[in-house]
């Protein structure tokens, strides 16, 4: 799997050109959409009581659609400028702001009903300048979420970790700042829909019957994939094949006489006299 | 950035804690989109709302026909006029400026820059090794 977050820090890695591609990609759109029903599904807010909700990494607001659908109002934030354009665009309902998460934000303590992130956290692992450390970078970012949320929300990231290091260290920061949850780690036994989600809880009310529970993860009990998303690596295929069979050899028998015509001409020593065995293809031993 | 959202915010330039809500604007330039009524959503917000700073910030960008303090009785008639204010006004362009540290956050195209520089990022740095040594 490539990893944009290796290429370039994000604010130049979605460029123009990036972030129209993004948007207008019908398979990442399906990907961003369920991601996002599945996250509001694990945010599990009251029905039918619209909330004041934040995106954290809203890119071209393709997430901060289905919020709109379901009659929330959010601010979105993001640190690509052309991503932002895009949702402009789009005429995206929610409010917009290019903020770098790792600098933390600022919202007065309890203004959202809750958190929702699609694909963004693993971004904040790497150090894109000298001055960065993802480490004190996350603790920042942890803090100023723990403050702005209302006591009792919840905040649901999905992300691509990288290894198990990098879903400690994004758990600790976390939890070090006050934070309570888990990882739902959906359809694990699957390679390809298999889905981390970091589902933190700002605070509890206690009024509530008992500790609030970490939702439970789909296809653990080996439930059935889901089919919505066609996963296709047909493209690879194909790839391989004409590498393989269609490809003529440069060194044919053509080739290799005229080769050794210029050796003659040259004056070269030992040049082999030409017979029906020149250039033969041997025969397939087994 | 509608109004309401201006409400939310705070400066959020490290070590700047006191005095740093609301942010100043100036020079802003103001559009009105509209959007749905939802008097039950309003209401809900209304608690989270700061009045007083709401009362001034709508003063600096010359909208005066809100009363000075939250009144008790709400009829349909002030959740309309507020609802105009909160939700339908947008800030297009124009600075918010914070009072206590004076860093400016423009807005351009109704998206605020909330970047800081990297002085204000390095004394973040600074700060968190040093918790981490205690």
């Amino acid at each position: 799997m490539s990893r944009p977050e290796h290429q370039a820090p994000p604010e130049i890695y979605y460029n123009d050109e990036e972030a129209k591609k993004y948007t207008s990609n019908t398979r990442i759109q399906s990907i961003q959409a369920e991601l996002t029903y599945r996250a509001l599904e694990i945010l599990n807010l009251p029905e039918n009581e619209p909330a004041f909700l934040l995106d954290i990494g809203c890119g071209s607001g393709l997430s901060g659609e289905i919020l709109d659908e379901e009659g929330h109002m959010w601010v979105g934030m993001d640190i690509s400028p052309s991503m932002l354009q895009v949702a402009l665009d789009r005429e995206v309902e929610g409010d917009l702001f290019l903020q770098d998460i790792g600098q933390g934000m600022g919202f007065r303590p309890g203004t959202f009903d809750g958190a929702i992130s699609i694909s963004v956290l693993q971004w904040l692992c790497n150090a894109d300048r000298s001055s960065h450390n993802p480490k004190s970078r996350l603790t920042r970012f942890f803090t100023t979420l723990y403050s702005s949320l209302r006591r009792g929300a919840k905040a649901v990231f999905q992300f691509y970790p990288e290894n198990d290091d990098q879903c400690e260290l994004i758990m600790n920061a976390a939890m070090r700042c006050g934070f309570e949850g888990g990882l739902v780690i959906d359809y694990p036994n699957s390679k390809k829909a298999k889905k981390y989600f970091l589902c933190l809880f700002a605070g509890q009310i206690p009024t509530e019957n008992g500790k609030p529970k970490i939702p439970k993860a789909l296809g653990e009990d080996g439930e059935d994939e889901p089919n919505t998303i066609i996963y296709s690596s047909q493209r690879i295929q194909e790839r391989q094949r004409t590498k393989g069979r269609h490809r003529k050899s440069i060194k044919e028998k053509d080739w290799v006489l005229h080769k050794k015509d210029i050796a003659r001409m040259r004056g070269t020593k030992n040049v082999p006299l030409d017979s029906k065995y020149t250039a033969r293809k041997r025969k397939p031993r087994f | 950035m509608r109004l309401v959202v201006h409400n939310m915010l705070q400066c959020h330039v490290k070590g700047c804690n006191s005095n740093n809500f609301p942010l100043r604007l100036f020079d802003v330039e103001l559009e009105i989109h509209e959007i749905e009524f939802n008097p039950q959503f309003l209401q809900s917000l209304l608690p989270k709302l700061d009045w007083n700073a709401f009362i001034s910030t709508a003063n600096q960008i010359g909208i005066t026909s809100l009363p000075q303090t939250l009144p008790e009785e709400i009829d349909e008639d002030f959740l309309k006029n507020l609802h105009r204010i909160l939700f339908e006004t947008h800030i297009m362009q124009g600075k918010m400026v914070c009072s206590n540290c004076s860093h400016e956050y423009p807005i351009k195209e109704g998206i605020p820059n909330m970047l800081l520089n990297e002085e204000e990022a390095e004394e973040e740095a600074e700060v968190e090794a040093e918790a981490e040594e205690d």
